[in-house]
């Protein structure tokens, strides 16, 4: 015989002692499913015949049941289970979870179980026991249904067990297979018009016919429908929408889940006593006209809807109510009420109507859940929700949300069709007092954080710990934090001798990867930023749910405000908007915002104290040492006393000037506002829009022309902005690695930093693999800020030879990933803590220790 | 990285007895953190120089101890002065090199170690950490003749100012070993820092070098603390061995701060809130901005407190509450009614929750103002206790603080600072805002112009 175990279950073994519970478990079931009794005593008290020990086995048992029903693992608990508070607790456990309790019975004849009992050297009580046992269970046997078991297999022989099997069935509401895409509609409420309308703008045919229930609706390719419920009741065509729904279904062009209108119509079609308010009255007399046979398909119909969807590999779920992460692809009674009403705690309001939680306030879920019922002005994704449900019976509008674009399509109703029960306010979310706010439980602990990319980055606890304070005391408000950008990863060591970075390690790295072009970009020496920037201060403001009064902000790569000058940042990031304006870059991009990875120079506008007060004091200090050393070893000399080994001070001399030279090629006063110097280098996002699906070559053709654009009433080409220098070079011919090495030679000589070598993509990946964003390859005179001034000495030379880059380039991936997660998350307007988790992420991996000169 | 010394002894060559090294070799020791050179650029009847010369490497250093990279500048350990400023390496390398002659030990010519000889000792780039001011007042009252000399710190950027580092030439006539004793403690008190971890070992090391001139320097606080790296306890110890003291000295305080201390401004904060929660017959109470738990210290004592949980934003902090309030290893009933953890005023957690009233003792002026409305939605929106206490500095009163420049801030991690009605507006809209009534008290004692030191918010929720 062969059973059904739907996946998610929580199956009990009931039978008496030595009836053979454990061996037919083991024999239908996974080791890791089954949770015996007896196990659990011995783990508590080393000894499974222990009956003291019972209360701690069982609160095990349980308790590992909790933990593996909550993650949606299929758990058999092997205990006698005949005793009627014993089964109980475990039906607790399932409804609790809102998996469904099955019951395996083994009624072995008792003689049998006898027999083997006294075989058996590790029970140490009597048959009398069994005696009990055996009269307890078949006590039990019919009440088991009732009791709450879902499903009841009686296995009556020994024999009958031996030939049992299980299939392990997927619950109704299980399409995960099914990616769609979809068209998301609201709650049609009998409104036949406006549905009608909605479809066709969404690309449906529908078609008058005999087929089916009146209709024939051709889907655009590909594409299926799906109703969120309550297609019934106020409205002035319930039947017609009905025939619609009901033929679409049949030919599969659409599906519906099941609001409570729709219960309540199948309660009254069942003869059961229903009070025929809120709009039922119309719906019955709609369908008044309609034949038996008919009202019999419709029964059919609404019996089969069922409570909510699970789909597109989990990302996506349809209720009527919506429903908590927790519950969703399960089943319960619970899971059930929670899809046709939501959340309510049995208090009404002044209009006599239950008071609904708002439990999306709290959701969590990784899926989008896309919900109707409560009728709002207007559909706003809010936590990784979405009501639907925009009130047209009440003259609102019918709004379906096409998935995965996210977008909304609406029709407004063609008439006020009813008056609501209680007034459709405007969201009052965003008065909400936690509205906006993030909570701790969403950033420490040690997590793991889901990316899109094929890479899921890990959050040690410690790193969390470490960044609370950072984010908390030192960055901006985080509404702005949408990226922080990744490290990067110097080159291998060169095999030059005189140096230690050198382009050809970069240019073998991306070749080995599979790349055959890389670009190579100038490297500046500054402070690495983030500008964002608004077409107006009312647009971006909106748009970063922020007010601070500015046309947008520029931090830092530790998320803190890169001035302390609020004036200097408007005016710069004005420069920054005549620019865009100048370019029409905000009609081209279709865009009120733009997220620029920048360098802003120069180094000594940020770190004046840390050039001070490291950086110079040690040229001072080796100025004053070098020079009386050089004279008492001179002195020493003519006495004819040296030492052995040349002690080189006078190269040491020299490389402290050079040293000296170097960072200060990166300081400058800077007093107003042209004295600095801004080169962006990404376009990292605008409106719905992340441009990492550009190539570098585009991002750099567009910023340079950003750059270099001149105001259109005349004036001066800005001096702010600073178009950066680049090269694509093809890593495959040596005569353009040569050319794009001696061009970094040249750069480096004159003090630049160096350059930044990356793939062509700006996610380029070899095979399944990601790769480098970014590998820098620094000059030989910028390593003295780096290692200081007397690397290049031969003996120190061969101790930096020795550097591992493994770990860097690992972190630069995960930060990587995390940054684009974050954009791509704000881009399809998730809920603000799902970008602040990949955010905050950046941050944390950043205490991590690693050598900070790579 | 450069110490000679030269005397005008007659006969001069009598310093490589001294010494223990000869005048006419070049002699090379291997130490842990590089080379130590001792060789004479002269060496006659009238005049000998010793020289001691430190090749310290930055690079092999950092070998040694990868893992150690400090948060605030994390190059600091590749570009850094420890290869050219005069350190503890130095006295380090005093101990190594030239250990006899430290310890007044000549075993050629023992008679030369006590004899007071003309010595002029040279030290090249001193980090003076206090100035040339600390200079002259940790070596003058030692009877030196000081030159001292400085340079630009970059040439190409005169506005930058002047070197902290000094060229250093010191003339006394006093024996050997006195002087490399001063140097061996004085160098790194000026360095003011340690290149290793400093341990009950070095306290015998400060009181051995110390012995003979120690206890008589005016300086020996500061130079005892320094040298010991602050730790309360060595500096405490160190200081009674010293001066042979039964009474431990009165507590050696490391804060920058002391500009409130006259007033004891912190304790009478603390009493004013216990009292205020005292009179609103408050049970539970939570500390928003804990630190290392001083309030708590005090609640703790107060029976009519039962639930009292303390919150801080840096780990560090609750890591050190622990400790001081000896939370670790307390008994269940302790442990149940006194819990700390790690959290933050800019995000919603559950723990903060459910309390009778909220404490913020000078917290809030630790953050942005741009942020205080976060706070103000988390502590009276989202935990929402019956009552909430603020205080925070009242920045009339700033201009009474004798040396805090005008228009700066008490701390230099104050965000801002309010006048009493800045105070008293923000509180008051927040307390219409979220349904509290408000009052407000002073803290401290009262200027009639400038108010008092501290100000305090007591809200309580409307009914």
């Amino acid at each position: 015989m062969t059973i059904q175990i739907p996946e998610m279950s929580l199956v009990a073994m009931v039978g008496i002692t030595s009836s053979g519970k454990s061996t037919l478990a083991r024999q239908l079931f996974k080791p890791t499913e089954i949770i015996s009794s007896d196990y659990c005593r011995a783990i508590v008290s080393d000894d499974e015949n222990d009956q003291s020990a019972s209360k701690d086995a069982f609160d095990l048992l349980h308790y590992i049941a909790r933990k593996r029903l909550q993650r949606g693992k299929l758990t058999v608990v092997d205990a006698t289970n005949i005793q009627k508070s014993a089964r109980k607790t475990l039906i607790d456990i399932a409804k609790e979870q809102h998996v469904l309790p099955i019951a395996i019975v083994l009624n072995i004849p008792r003689k049998k179980c006898e027999n083997r009992h006294q075989e058996r050297t590790d029970r140490n009580f009597g048959l009398h026991v069994l005696r009990h046992q055996y009269r307890a269970l078949k006590r039990s046997i019919s009440q088991l249904k009732r009791e709450g078991f879902r499903y009841v297999y009686v296995v009556d022989s020994e024999e009958e067990a031996q030939l049992l099997q299980i299939e392990r069935t997927k619950l109704y509401n299980d399409r995960k297979e099914w990616t769609g895409p979809f068209d998301i509609i609201g709650d049609v409420h009998g409104c036949f018009e406006e549905l009608k309308i909605l479809l066709e703008k969404l690309g449906y045919h529908i078609k008058q016919t005999d087929q089916y229930f009146g209709y024939e609706v051709t889907p655009p390719t590909g594409r299926t429908a799906i109703f969120v419920g309550d297609l019934v009741d106020r409205g002035p065509a319930s039947d017609k929408v009905l025939r619609l729904v009901m033929s679409m279904t049949v030919n599969g062009s659409g599906i519906s889940v099941c609001g409570n209108h729709d219960a309540k119509l199948l309660k009254k079609l069942q003869g059961k006593n229903v009070n025929l308010k809120h709009g039922l009255a119309e719906t019955w007399q709609q369908l008044e006209k309609e034949t038996p046979a008919f009202k019999e398909e419709l029964k059919q119909f609404l019996s089969g809807l069922i409570s909510h969807y699970v789909l597109d590999r989990g990302r996506l779920v349809v209720a009527h109510a919506g429903l908590r992460e927790e519950m969703q692809g399960r089943a319960s009674g619970a899971v059930r009420s929670f899809c046709m009403y939501g959340e309510t705690t049995g208090e009404v309001d002044e209009f006599g109507l239950p008071v609904r939680y708002d439990w999306a306030r709290e959701y969590r879920g990784k899926a989008l859940m896309v919900y109707g019922h409560t009728p709002v002005v207007q559909a706003e994704f809010y936590n990784n929700t979405i009501d639907v449900d925009t009130g047209c019976v009440f003259g609102g509008s019918l709004t379906a949300m096409r998935y995965p674009e996210r977008s909304l399509v609406r029709v407004p109703a063609k008439a006020t069709y009813a008056e609501p029960g209680r007034p459709i306010e405007e969201s009052t979310r965003t008065d909400e007092a936690d509205e906006g706010l993030l909570h701790l439980e969403d950033i420490l602990g040690r997590r793991t954080l889901f990316t899109r990319f094929g890479k899921n980055v890990v959050i040690q606890e410690e790193n969390s710990i470490a960044a609370l304070e950072v984010m908390s005391r030192f960055a901006i408000n985080p509404k702005w934090l949408i990226y922080l950008p990744p490290t990067m990863s110097p080159t291998e060591v060169s095999e030059e001798n005189e140096y230690l970075e050198y382009p050809k390690e970069a240019f073998d790295y991306y070749e080995s990867m599979g790349q055959t072009h890389v670009v190579c970009q100038e490297k500046h020496m500054g402070s690495r930023v983030m500008v964002i920037v608004g077409k107006s201060q009312e647009a971006v403001e909106q748009r970063f749910d922020v007010k601070e009064g500015g046309i947008g902000v520029v931090y830092t790569r530790s998320g803190r405000a890169f001035f302390d000058d609020k004036s200097m940042e408007q005016a710069l990031l004005k420069e920054v908007q005549k620019a865009l304006t100048a370019t029409g870059f905000w009609e081209s991009f279709e865009t009120d915002w733009v997220l620029l990875d920048c360098e802003l120079m120069p180094w000594s506008a940020k770190a004046q104290s840390l050039l001070r007060e490291q950086y110079a004091a040690v040229g001072s200090a080796a100025t004053l040492a070098l020079s009386e050393v050089e004279a008492v070893l001179a002195q020493a000399r003519e006495r004819g006393i040296q030492a052995e080994k040349d002690l080189q001070i006078s190269q040491r001399k020299q490389l402290v000037k050079q040293y000296q030279n170097i960072y200060g090629a990166y300081c400058w006063p800077v007093e107003k506002l042209e004295d600095y110097k801004l080169a962006p280098f990404h376009i990292l996002a605008t409106e719905g829009k992340v441009h990492t699906d550009q190539s570098h070559e585009w991002h750099m053709e567009h910023l340079h022309a950003i750059c270099r654009a001149c105001p259109p009433n005349g004036m001066k080409a800005s001096h702010i902005l600073k178009a950066t220098d680049y090269r694509v070079v093809d890593v495959t011919d040596e005569k353009s690695r040569a050319e794009a090495t001696k061009w970094w030679l040249e750069l480096t000589q004159a003090n630049g930093e160096g350059m930044v070598v990356k793939p062509q993509q700006f996610l380029a990946k070899n095979e399944d693999y990601l790769v480098q964003p970014a590998i820098k390859v620094r000059g030989r005179e910028y390593l003295r800020i780096i290692y200081g001034p007397e690397y290049t000495l031969a003996e120190n030379m061969q101790r930096l030879r020795k550097r591992k880059t493994s770990k860097k380039r690992r972190m630069a991936l995960s930060e990587f990933v995390l940054g684009l997660e974050a954009l791509e998350r704000f881009a399809q307007k998730e809920a603000f803590r799902r970008v602040h988790e990949c955010v905050f992420g950046i941050l944390a991996m950043g205490s991590e220790p690693v050598d900070p000169a790579l | 990285m450069l110490l000679t010394i030269r005397t005008t002894h007659v006969p001069a060559t009598d310093l490589g007895f001294l010494l223990g090294k000869h005048p006419d070799r070049f002699q090379t020791k291997s130490l842990a953190f590089g080379k130590a050179h001792v060789f004479y650029p002269e060496a006659n009847e009238k005049a000998c120089t010793a020289a001691m010369l430190l090749e310290i490497n930055n690079i092999k250093l950092q070998k040694n101890k990868r893992q150690q990279f400090s948060a605030s500048f994390k190059l600091a350990d590749y570009v850094n002065d420890r290869a050219y400023a005069a350190s503890s390496f130095l006295s380090n390398a005093l101990a190594k090199v030239l250990g006899s002659a430290l310890n007044g030990n000549c075993k050629e010519r023992p008679d030369l170690v006590n004899q007071s000889i003309p010595l002029e000792v040279k030290l090249t780039a001193v980090p003076a950490r206090g100035g040339l001011e600390l200079i002259h007042r940790l070596f003058e009252p030692l009877g030196y003749e000081i030159e001292a000399q400085t340079t630009v710190l970059d040439s190409a950027f005169p506005a930058w100012g002047d070197s902290p580092y000094y060229n250093l030439c010191l003339r006394k006539t006093a024996t050997l070993q006195s002087v490399l004793t001063h140097l061996y403690v004085l160098i790194p008190a000026l360095d003011n820092k340690k290149h290793y971890y400093v341990s009950q070992a070095e306290i015998e090391k400060l009181l051995a070098k110390g012995e003979a001139w120690l206890k008589d320097h005016p300086e020996k606080n500061l130079i005892t603390k320094r040298y010991l790296r602050y730790r309360n306890n060595y500096v405490r110890r160190a200081l009674n061995q010293l001066l042979e003291e039964e009474e431990p000295s009165p507590k050696a305080s490391a804060s920058e701060d002391q500009l409130e201390q006259p007033l004891k401004l912190h304790d009478l904060r603390h009493e004013t809130v216990i009292t205020t929660l005292k009179e609103l017959g408050v049970q539970s109470v939570i500390d928003l901005g804990c630190g290392s738990g001083k309030l708590l210290r005090h609640l703790i004592k107060e029976g009519q407190f039962t639930k009292i949980h303390g919150m801080d934003v840096s780990h560090q902090a609750i890591e050190v509450a622990l400790d001081r309030l000896y939370l670790r290893d307390a008994g269940p009933l302790k442990k149940e009614r006194i819990k700390l953890f790690h959290g933050s005023l800019t995000y919603c957690d559950q723990r903060t929750k459910g309390f009778d009233a909220a404490v913020l003792v000078e917290v809030i002026e630790h953050l942005d103002e741009s942020r205080l409305d976060t706070l103000q939605q988390i502590v009276f929106g989202y935990a929402e206790p019956d009552h909430v206490i603020i205080t925070t500095p009242n920045r009339e009163y700033n201009v009474l603080f004798e040396g805090l420049p005008f228009g700066k801030f008490r701390h230099s991690d104050h965000r801002f600072e309010w006048t009493r009605t800045e105070m008293e507006n923000w509180a008051t809209a927040v307390a219409k805002q979220y349904d509290y009534h408000v009052k407000f008290e002073p803290i401290g004692p009262i200027d009639e112009q400038h108010g008092a030191p501290s100000q305090m918010a007591v809200f309580k929720k409307k009914k």
